[in-house]
């Protein structure tokens, strides 16, 4: 059903003969099940790579994300909502969307909230499901029907009645639909795999929970989806591990590798890592590693003619980035700026920066303070540098002194800079210290900068 | 008379048998080291009173600032990175604080290329980031700036830099000058050095500016060889340093004997 076929007041689940009759001209398709799974399922995957790695299709018109822990990447919640909601609309795709507390709660709201965007902050969720009717509890329309009839139309009423005659008369499923709505019940969400997703499966008659035990198993499977990936020919670049535990809960853990590698005994080593930060709860009866995102290995050719060969280093940096976190591992490459501060760009560790375009006869000083510290100095001429300073509380009489190294704001990043400039200048105390420090200011006009002095680092 | 019997023996064995037992206690000691190869510092006085000719490689070496260095590690950082740009590889730089700068250190013979670094969040982590990176063949060594260096933490890297033959730097640094004390302990490391600025070479004296950077280079502990000093000029843009102009044709202090390390 489109948007157009919505203003004309067609709803879903009318009679085919009742439409018709309603709106002459109507263009009939047959449901395609299994296209629109197939649909959703992909649409999950897609979810998958941009959001969370837990990603479900909610079937027959949804998704289920488990944004726990992934909102800030996006700058909150509302905005990664938006943002999903503007992909989803350059695909083509309608949508509404509500972040809750629970999977239940989120998807009644989206459904049944006239909201298109509905953030409910952590708490609230009781209130705004009270007024929602009783099928956005995703139960079967039977259920729903039956409810009606003694006159239960909206969850609030629901959730007033004692629920021990609710489950004598109606089952259990209405009761334990209603608790995972509020959240009081957990309920899994089993992420979604694509068909071609190289991954291995194991399932426990009796739950494990010992640490030794799961890194054993999770070694064996390790060599199991190395040997998948062999025969693919790929390496992968993420692996994902699920540990389905005893009471429905599901933990994961993630490694991200610089270079496609199918090295079993590293990726389990890497994977072992992980294993710290997962907690196994009364045991673990599934455990499923999958490599989400694969691609071929990069074969290297030994230089026969005796040129240096290039180490390989990208298990050294997985390792490491596994260890200290991804953001710990990096080069220090150059960039396109004379402000000493803007000339350094981390680069990522697995790649080599291009040639270095950083001066080589200025000099530049082997410890460099991120936050410059005031300094007080007695400077006699605006060109020349200070005749001493006191920095840290010790006054130091300059002996030599090279510069000023004059350096101008960029005009092109911010207004404020159009006027500014700095003279570097680098000093050497009586005791042979070598320092750089700096004039906010060309030592003449207000406008250039504050005239104050500043430490700007170390030499060796 | 069983009491009155003393022993006597000679006191001087002959040097050939002394020799041999060098020589049978030095193959036990490095028996399971993958290279014994030195990098020389290219300053004939320097390398004539290090074993072997030059720093060892395949261990680890220790470097602290002189006064108020101790706190900013600026002379420790930079002789570390001449050294190693004078290695064949790429260099795993472990730190905790990101005040670095890497232009000089590309001044000092280490381009971005060359160099991965690795923040961690304490000293153990430091430490721990060092021996994953000296288990790695095909760096040329590793760098990391830690406070406290415990026996069983440098022997661990003493160890890990043996099997690879990569050369471990730690560079002492500490946040205040009382600490700087703990260079004192022992450690497993094969030479400690202190670095510290000297007045720089002097220019012509109508010139202005600040000549090339000096430095006092001390050897405060080698295994295998005596503690000296010497004055030199800071590492050039490839990592050699050199022997300052009015030095540089005579030997500084008395050096004879040149190679014959006690061991």
């Amino acid at each position: 059903m489109n948007l157009a076929a919505a203003k004309t007041g067609l709803r879903f689940g009318q009679a085919v003969a009742h439409a018709t009759a309603l709106v002459p001209g109507l263009l009939l398709h047959d449901l395609d099940a299994e296209g629109d799974n197939a649909a959703l399922q992909r649409l999950a995957l897609w979810a998958q790579r941009l959001y969370s790695p837990t990603v479900a299709a909610d079937p027959p018109d949804g998704l289920v994300i488990d944004a726990t822990g992934c909102a800030h990447l996006f700058g909150g919640e509302e905005k990664m909502l938006i943002d999903l909601r503007r992909r989803l609309a350059k695909a083509g795709y309608a949508a509404t969307v509500a972040i809750a507390d629970s999977w239940g709660g989120a998807h009644a709201l989206a459904r049944y909230s006239r909201r298109s965007l509905f953030v409910v902050p952590p708490g609230g969720l009781g209130v705004q499901l009270k007024d929602l009717p009783v099928a956005a509890l995703r139960l079967p329309p039977e259920t729903v029907q039956a409810l009606a009839k003694p006159g239960f139309d909206t969850i609030g009423e629901l959730e007033a009645t004692a629920k021990g005659p609710l489950v004598h008369r109606f089952g259990l499923q209405p009761v334990r639909r209603l608790d995972q709505a509020h959240g009081r019940e957990r309920e899994p969400i089993e992420p979604v795999f694509s068909p071609e997703t190289p991954r291995a499966a194991k399932i426990f008659a009796e739950p494990i929970g010992a640490p030794e035990t799961i890194a054993r198993y999770l070694t064996e499977l390790t060599v199991e989806l190395c040997a998948t990936l062999e025969a693919l020919t790929l390496g992968a670049k993420t692996i994902d591990a699920w540990f389905y535990r005893v009471d429905h809960r599901v933990e994961g853990a993630r490694i991200s590798l610089s270079t496609p590698a199918r090295d079993a005994r590293r990726l389990a080593k890497l994977l072992c890592e992980k294993l710290e930060k997962v907690d196994p709860g009364f045991g673990v009866d599934k455990m499923v590693l999958a490599a989400p995102r694969a691609a071929p290995l990069a074969y290297s050719q030994d230089d026969v003619l005796g040129g240096r060969r290039v180490a390989d280093l990208s298990g050294l940096i997985d390792t490491l980035r596994v260890r200290l976190g991804a953001e710990a591992v990096y080069r220090l490459a150059s960039a396109e700026s004379d402000i000493p501060e803007r000339s350094v760009r981390k680069a990522p560790a697995a790649e080599t920066p291009a040639a270095f375009s950083w001066p080589v006869d200025w000099p530049r000083p082997t410890r460099f303070f991120p936050r410059p510290e005031p300094i007080e100095t007695v400077a006699l001429l605006p060109d020349q540098p200070p005749a001493s300073f006191t920095w840290r509380g010790v006054r130091r009489r300059v002996r030599r002194a090279d510069g000023p190294e004059r350096v101008f704001g960029e005009w092109w990043k911010a207004d404020a800079e159009l006027a500014r400039s700095r003279d570097y200048f680098q000093v050497e105390d009586e005791g042979g210290e070598r320092y750089w420090i700096y004039r906010d200011g060309d030592g003449e006009d207000a406008a250039t900068g504050s005239q104050r002095w500043f430490m700007a680092g170390v030499f060796g | 008379m069983e009491q009155g019997r003393s022993v006597s023996m000679s006191l001087t064995p002959s040097p050939a048998a002394l020799d041999a037992l060098r020589r049978k206690v030095r193959a036990l000691e490095t028996q399971d080291r993958v290279t014994r190869a030195v990098l020389p510092f290219g300053v004939p006085p320097l390398d004539a009173r290090l074993p072997g000719g030059g720093l060892a490689m395949g261990a680890l070496h220790e470097v602290a600032g002189g006064a108020d260095e101790a706190l900013y590690g600026a002379t420790a950082a930079r002789f570390a990175a001449g050294v190693l740009a004078r290695a064949q590889g790429e260099v795993l730089w472990c730190r905790r604080q990101a005040d670095l700068f890497a232009p000089s250190l590309a001044q000092a013979g280490l381009p971005p290329e060359r160099v991965i670094f690795a923040d961690a969040g304490d000293e153990a982590g430091v430490l721990a980031a060092m021996e994953e990176g000296l288990r790695w063949p095909g760096l040329a060594g590793v760098i990391g700036e830690v406070g406290k260096l415990s026996m069983t933490a440098s022997r661990r890297l003493q160890l890990a830099a043996e099997k690879s033959g990569q050369i471990a730097i730690a560079v002492r640094r500490w946040r205040r000058i009382a600490d700087a004390a703990d260079l004192g302990q022992p450690t497993a490391a094969e030479t400690r050095w202190r670095v510290s600025p000297l007045p720089s070479s002097p220019l012509p004296p109508s010139v202005p500016g600040v000549g090339r950077p000096r430095w006092f280079l001390e050897l405060l502990r080698c295994k295998a060889g005596d503690a000296f000093d010497i004055e030199l000029e800071a590492c050039d843009a490839k990592g050699h340093l050199r022997l300052p102009a009015p030095l540089a044709h005579r030997p500084v202090g008395p050096y004879a004997g040149q190679g014959r390390a006690v061991a």
